[in-house]
Order: structure tokens, then C-alpha cells, then sequence
């Protein structure tokens, strides 16, 4: 058989032939290569046949949403007890935070997200007002939170649960960053008295392991401040969470300097540009832009440090869990409160990674292999 | 040890007024309006905050009557929750004022440690907990079994001495808390569970079938556990020590929650519950306080009787039994010193 010819410039678009294109094609290209992908297909597909229902059942379908507590709960279904979960709920939420107040947290809570929006997004109409209020946000909160000034003051050691990972994890992100920018322009800075000290801060926060920070914050600090002062706990860990993170975070933002060639800076001196004006233009967006997947792996690591701090005795969602454990109607239910906060955090931590990607996509310029 | 002592003189000179600050608790503990009570992270039965954050338990109780009995509100307590390698660190640095923590009286917590110990709240020791289906049925049959041991303890180093003499190879799994161990011990990661017998007994009631699992016979350990305090306050020491006595003593006298506001309404014909309930003997001046702090303590938790029974008794999922910490008059040894 003969192809049928076309006049130059007739040639109809056709679809590709099925074994190239098509969900068909797809298949055969992905799963059934070669043998060894066929296996690995066969065994894929075994395995999720023999989890997913079971798994499924567990987590939905013979799961008991009420109930009185545990007895209750085993005797309703084989799944799992979420009645717990949903018992807890509050206490997981807001902490110890006093109930009247809690609107409070919610609020900061909605006011985080207008925040967050003209951060994370630039073609948000006025987006310089919005920025003027991101920054005044902490503070907004800070108040909204501890009270004073009109509203009913709340002490810090009532904060916890998703609370507290929030306001952890928010301010350490929030003052990480700039903090971890100007430590690793100090790195390489002329000065040596700035090199020095930027260099010593950082390896020494890189030789010490958070918990141990988190310690001295707590119980060592005592002994050094002067009898009778009152330096409150949430704003010691606070303080040592955001050095901690900046300390790594300089070390990532300084990788993403070094790749800047240094033609970038010479430019910018042949144009007469100040050290400030030459960083803020010409080197920091880009070594910003390359450095994103560090700088938001540092983000996850230090919203998963948050759990940390337990051992100074505040309860993060994980320490919460294991509090409700050791309530005598519920104890047993540990499978429920690992996979509730498992979830809590993957959440969060996913919705990060996929704005980075998202980041990195948009800023793309050609860098990317 | 030199060197630690000539470290803390230093410090002591640098930072001279710590000492001296950490010596006025009460004053301390009023002007803050609350008292700083470190507990256990959450053990079943002894401290845990319930759905609605309160905390609720054995140890939780005797910080509330300290507060009752100091400042007239046992809801003015801050609890620390600590792990059992902190817990003297946090209230030797004064983030605490005093400890309530399933927590042995020992020579070396007391004296190199410098804790002041108050009077024994619950006698208790250590005990095996292990799955049925191992056909282990002694503590010495236990070599090579892998056993899951929280750090910072007393009952790790009862076992190491306990394996030593009985010359049984065992393969330590150190866990950081009493839940962690649990989970461990579910999952088959260690063969046996040892922690003091209440931590048992609490763990116990979490198990998927407690009925799988036996308790070994063999209570390798004494483990009075106690309150404790800083050393170096003996009027905030003298405090926490007589609210424990008068919470025994309320059992022996028959004084309740319930009936402790009309018995101390006005003195009656026996003088013991007259000093205690204060319509006599003015003796709560003595340590500071004013002569209704023991009704306040009693009303605000019940006497000692009553708090065992509503945390850990036989009513409980965890079931204990008084035994020794039955009176010493029915057959225990709880024996308070009398307030007088
Ligand atoms: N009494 C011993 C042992 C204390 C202990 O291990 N307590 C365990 C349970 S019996 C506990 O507090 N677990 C709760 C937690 O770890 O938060 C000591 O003082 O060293």
C-alpha cells in the first residue's frame, strides 16, 4: 500500500499513531518497557491491592467518629478511633490558650493569610500597601496574642498545640531569611572584624544541635540572668529557633552567592553602583532565585524542629498527642495521634515545596538544567 | 567534681544574688500569684491535661493543695511538664518551684543534686511488665530479652544492678518517655517493659488486650516516690512537706472534702483535727501561712485517701490497690508525722 500523497504545504495534521501517543501508549512507555518494569509494575500494583482497602477501611469506613472513649470506640468499629482526635481537636488547635480568647487565634490566624498573600504573590493589586502591612503583621499578632493594650493578657505557657507550631515556625521563617542574608553577605565581607563574627556565628550555631539551644533557652539562661527577671519562655525559644535557622540559613544563601560569576559584580562597580545598590539589584535576586530549594528546605526543617520543643516543657501538636495519651479513657490510641499530626504536618510542608517549585518556575530565566 | 564546685563558686560570685533569690519561694510564689509546679509530661493517672486542658492526676492534685493551701485557689498552679531527665534541672534553675513527678527519693538527688524531699507520697517499685506468649514467668529468666528502659531514671539503673548480680545479658532499648515505651513495646521492638509498678499498671490499661501481657513477680526496687523542693528554702521546703502530712493525716482523722468546711467551722472535741483545721494552735503561722491553709488544701482536692481513689484507685483503668500506701493503722505504711 502506497502512502497518499500530499501537495507541499497540504500535508493534513494527523493524530500520532496510537502506540506513540495516548493513554495506550503511555502505559506501554511507562509500565511495560521491559521486563524488569513489568515486574516492578506487577508487584506495584500486588502491593497497593493489599494496602489500600485495608487502609481505606481503617481510615474511613470502619472508623468510629464518637464515642465516650476507648472501649466504646473498639466496641463500635475495628477502625480508627478519630472520636479521640475529635475530642482533643480544641486542645490540639489552640493549646491551653483560655477559651473566652480564643478568637483571638483565629483572627491572627485569618490575618496570616492576608499577609501571606501579597508575599507570595506579585500581581495582587496595591501590592506595596500590602507589603507595608506584611511587615507590620508580626506585630499585629504578637499583640492579638499576648494581649495588653485593651485585651485581656494571655502568658505565653498557654500557648500551644498548632498555635504554637504556627508562631514558631511563622517567626523563624519570617526573620530567618533576612537574617541569613545579611550573615552570609558578612561571611564575605571586606571587614574582618564582620567576617569574623559573622563566620563564628555561624559555625557555631552549625556545631550545636537545636535541642541543646532550646536547653540552655530554658533552664541555663536562669542562671546567668539577674535574679527576679522575668525573660519569657516562648520568646527565649523564639529567639533561638530564628538564630538557629538563620545560622543554616546563611550557609545556603552564601551557595547561592558564590554561583553568581563574579562579572555580575564588576558590572554593577562599571556602573557606578554602591555595595548596598549593586547586592539589592544585581547579585541578591539572583542568588535569591537559585538558592529557593534551600532556602525552603530550611523553611520544613525548622517548622519540623518546632516539635523540639517539648523538652522545655511546651506542648507542640505531637506533645499534645501524647498528653491525650495519657488520658485514661483514651490510652492505646497512639496509631490515631501520630497519623492525625503526620497529616498536620505533611500538609503544611507539602503546601511549602509546592510553592517553591511554583516560585522557581516563575522566576525561571534559563539557569535550570 | 573539683572543677564543678570551683564553677559554681565562680558563678556564685559573678552572679551572687541567684542564691538569695532562689531562697524567699514563698514571697516568690506570691507576688507571682502562682505556683510553679513541675510534673511529668503526661503519665496516665498522675499528670495529664484532660480534652479541656486542665490537668488532672495523682502528682497534679498535691501541686493544686500546695496552692490552695498558699495562695487559697488550686487553680493558680503553672505546670512544667519535664521529662525524667530534666525535671531537676528545670526546678533547680527556678523554672519550677516545686516537683510533683513520679519521682524516687534518692541519697544522690538529695545531696548532690540538692533536692529537699517531702514526705513520701506514694510507695511503689519496680516491676516487669512482659507479653504472655514469651512463657517467661521470673525476672531471671529474662536473658537476652531486650528491655525498653526510660534514661534518667532510677529504674535504669535498678536493672543494670539487678541483671549484674543475677549475671543475665540483656539488651538495653532507651526510651525518653513512658509513651514512647509503650509504643515500643507494642510494636516488638523490646520484650519487656520495666518502669515503677503504678507506670505499669498505667501503661497496662493502654495495650490493645491487657490481657496478653503478665506483671513478673519480682519488684526489684524501692521507689518511694516524693515531692521535692530546691535546697537551700526551708520555710518553702517546711510548706510542701506539712500539706502532704496534713492531706495523710486529713485520711486518718476522717476529715473529707466534703465535710471539711463544717468541721472547720468551729473547734471540736479533738484537738488533732482542731490544729489541723486551724481553730487551734495557730500552726499555720509557722510555716508562714495563715491557720485555714490545710481546710483550703483539703477542700480544694480531698484528703490523701480521696486522690488516690479518684486518679489511680480501684475505680480507675489503672486499678491499684492501697497496699502500702494503705494507712499504716489498715495495714500500710503510710505513717504521717503529726501536726502539732
Ligand atoms: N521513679 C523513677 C522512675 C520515674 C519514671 O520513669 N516515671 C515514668 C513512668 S513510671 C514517667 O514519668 N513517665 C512519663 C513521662 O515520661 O512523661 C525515678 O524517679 O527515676
Amino acid at each position: 500500500m502506497s502512502a497518499p500523497q500530499y501537495a507541499p504545504g497540504k500535508h493534513p495534521d494527523l493524530p500520532a499513531p496510537s502506540t506513540l501517543a495516548g493513554p495506550l501508549a503511555w502505559v506501554r512507555a511507562n509500565l511495560l518497557s521491559s521486563p524488569s518494569n513489568i515486574t516492578l509494575t506487577l508487584l506495584s500494583l500486588w502491593f497497593l491491592w493489599s494496602v489500600i482497602p485495608g487502609a481505606l477501611n481503617w481510615f474511613f469506613f470502619d472508623a468510629v467518629y464518637s464515642g465516650e472513649n476507648r472501649a466504646a470506640c473498639r466496641a463500635a468499629g475495628e477502625g480508627a478511633c478519630w472520636a479521640f482526635i475529635g475530642e482533643y481537636l480544641k486542645l490540639f488547635t489552640y493549646g491551653f490558650y483560655p477559651e473566652e480568647s480564643r478568637w483571638r487565634v483565629n483572627l491572627a490566624f485569618v490575618l496570616m493569610w492576608l499577609a501571606l498573600v501579597p508575599i507570595l504573590f506579585d500581581r495582587v493589586p496595591h501590592r506595596k500597601y500590602g507589603l507595608y502591612y506584611a511587615a507590620a503583621f508580626p506585630f499585629i499578632a504578637g499583640w492579638l496574642l499576648v494581649g495588653g493594650l485593651g485585651l485581656a493578657p494571655v502568658t505565653t505557657d498557654k500557648f500551644g498545640g498548632i498555635m504554637l507550631t504556627l508562631v514558631v515556625g511563622v517567626t523563624g521563617i519570617a526573620f530567618s531569611l533576612p537574617i541569613g542574608i545579611l550573615l552570609a553577605l558578612g561571611r564575605s565581607s571586606k571587614l574582618t572584624i564582620i567576617r569574623v563574627f559573622c563566620v563564628g556565628f555561624i559555625e557555631f550555631i552549625r556545631g550545636v544541635p537545636l535541642i541543646t539551644l532550646l536547653f540552655v533557652a530554658s533552664t541555663m539562661l536562669s542562671y546567668f540572668l539577674p535574679p527576679g527577671t522575668n525573660f519569657d519562655l516562648l520568646l527565649r525559644v523564639l529567639i533561638m529557633v530564628t538564630l538557629f535557622a538563620s545560622g543554616y540559613m546563611a550557609e545556603v544563601i552564601r551557595g547561592g552567592l558564590q554561583a553568581i560569576p563574579s562579572g555580575q559584580t564588576e558590572a554593577a562597580d562599571a556602573l557606578g553602583l554602591k555595595y548596598w545598590q549593586a547586592m539589592r539589584l544585581i547579585v541578591l535576586p539572583q542568588a535569591l532565585k537559585i538558592s529557593i530549594p534551600g532556602i525552603v528546605n530550611t523553611f520544613i526543617g525548622l517548622y519540623k524542629d518546632t516539635t523540639l520543643v517539648i523538652i522545655i516543657g511546651l506542648y507542640d501538636p505531637l506533645g499534645i498527642g501524647r498528653a491525650a495519651l495519657a488520658n485514661t479513657s483514651w490510652i492505646g490510641l497512639s496509631t490515631e495521634v501520630y497519623i492525625f499530626v503526620a497529616i498536620f504536618f505533611f500538609v503544611s510542608c507539602f503546601a511549602m515545596s509546592r510553592y517553591s517549585l511554583y516560585l522557581e518556575d516563575k522566576l525561571e530565566t534559563g539557569h535550570k538544567r | 567534681m573539683k572543677f564543678r564546685n570551683t564553677a559554681a563558686a565562680a558563678a556564685a560570685l559573678i552572679f551572687g544574688a541567684t542564691t538569695a533569690a532562689h531562697a524567699a519561694t514563698l514571697d516568690d510564689v506570691k507576688r507571682k500569684g502562682e505556683v510553679a509546679c513541675v510534673v511529668s509530661t503526661s503519665l496516665a493517672g498522675f499528670a495529664a491535661p484532660d480534652a479541656s486542658g486542665r490537668y488532672t492526676g495523682f502528682d497534679v492534685d498535691f501541686c493544686r493543695a500546695v496552692a490552695a493551701a498558699v495562695l487559697g485557689d488550686p487553680n493558680k498552679v503553672k505546670f512544667v511538664p519535664a521529662t525524667t531527665k530534666n525535671r531537676f534541672t528545670v526546678l533547680n534553675s527556678g523554672e519550677g518551684d516545686i516537683l510533683f513527678r513520679n519521682t524516687t527519693e534518692t541519697m544522690s538527688r538529695d545531696a548532690d543534686l540538692k533536692l529537699s524531699f517531702l514526705p513520701v507520697n506514694y510507695y511503689d517499685g519496680q516491676g516487669f511488665l512482659i507479653r504472655k506468649s514469651a512463657g517467661i514467668k521470673s525476672a531471671t529468666e529474662l536473658g537476652g530479652a531486650s528491655v525498653c528502659i526510660q534514661t534518667g531514671t532510677t529504674t535504669e539503673l535498678n536493672l543494670a544492678d539487678f541483671m549484674r548480680t543475677n549475671g543475665i545479658k540483656y539488651d538495653p532499648v532507651p526510651v525518653e518517655t513512658n509513651e514512647e515505651a509503650l509504643t515500643n513495646y507494642e510494636g516488638g521492638r523490646c520484650d519487656v517493659y520495666t518502669t515503677d509498678a503504678s507506670g505499669i499498671a498505667a501503661t497496662r490499661t493502654g495495650l490493645d488486650n491487657p490481657s496478653a501481657h503478665v506483671i513478673l513477680p519480682e519488684i526489684i526496687s524501692k521507689e518511694p516516690l516524693a515531692g521535692a523542693v530546691r535546697h537551700g528554702d526551708d520555710q518553702w521546703a517546711d510548706i510542701g512537706k506539712w500539706v502532704v502530712n496534713a492531706l495523710i493525716n486529713a485520711e486518718e482523722l476522717g476529715i473529707t472534702q466534703r465535710n471539711v468546711k463544717s468541721k472547720a467551722r468551729k473547734s471540736g472535741d479533738n484537738p488533732k483535727v482542731n490544729r489541723l483545721l486551724g481553730t487551734e494552735g495557730g500552726m499555720g503561722a509557722m510555716v508562714g501561712l495563715d491557720d485555714k491553709w490545710a481546710v483550703r488544701a483539703i477542700s480544694a482536692v480531698g484528703n490523701y485517701g480521696e486522690i488516690f481513689e479518684r486518679h489511680i484507685g480501684k475505680k480507675t483503668p489503672l486499678g491499684l490497690e492501697r497496699g502500702l500506701n494503705a494507712l499504716w493503722k489498715d495495714g500500710g505504711i503510710l505513717y504521717a508525722a503529726p501536726i502539732r
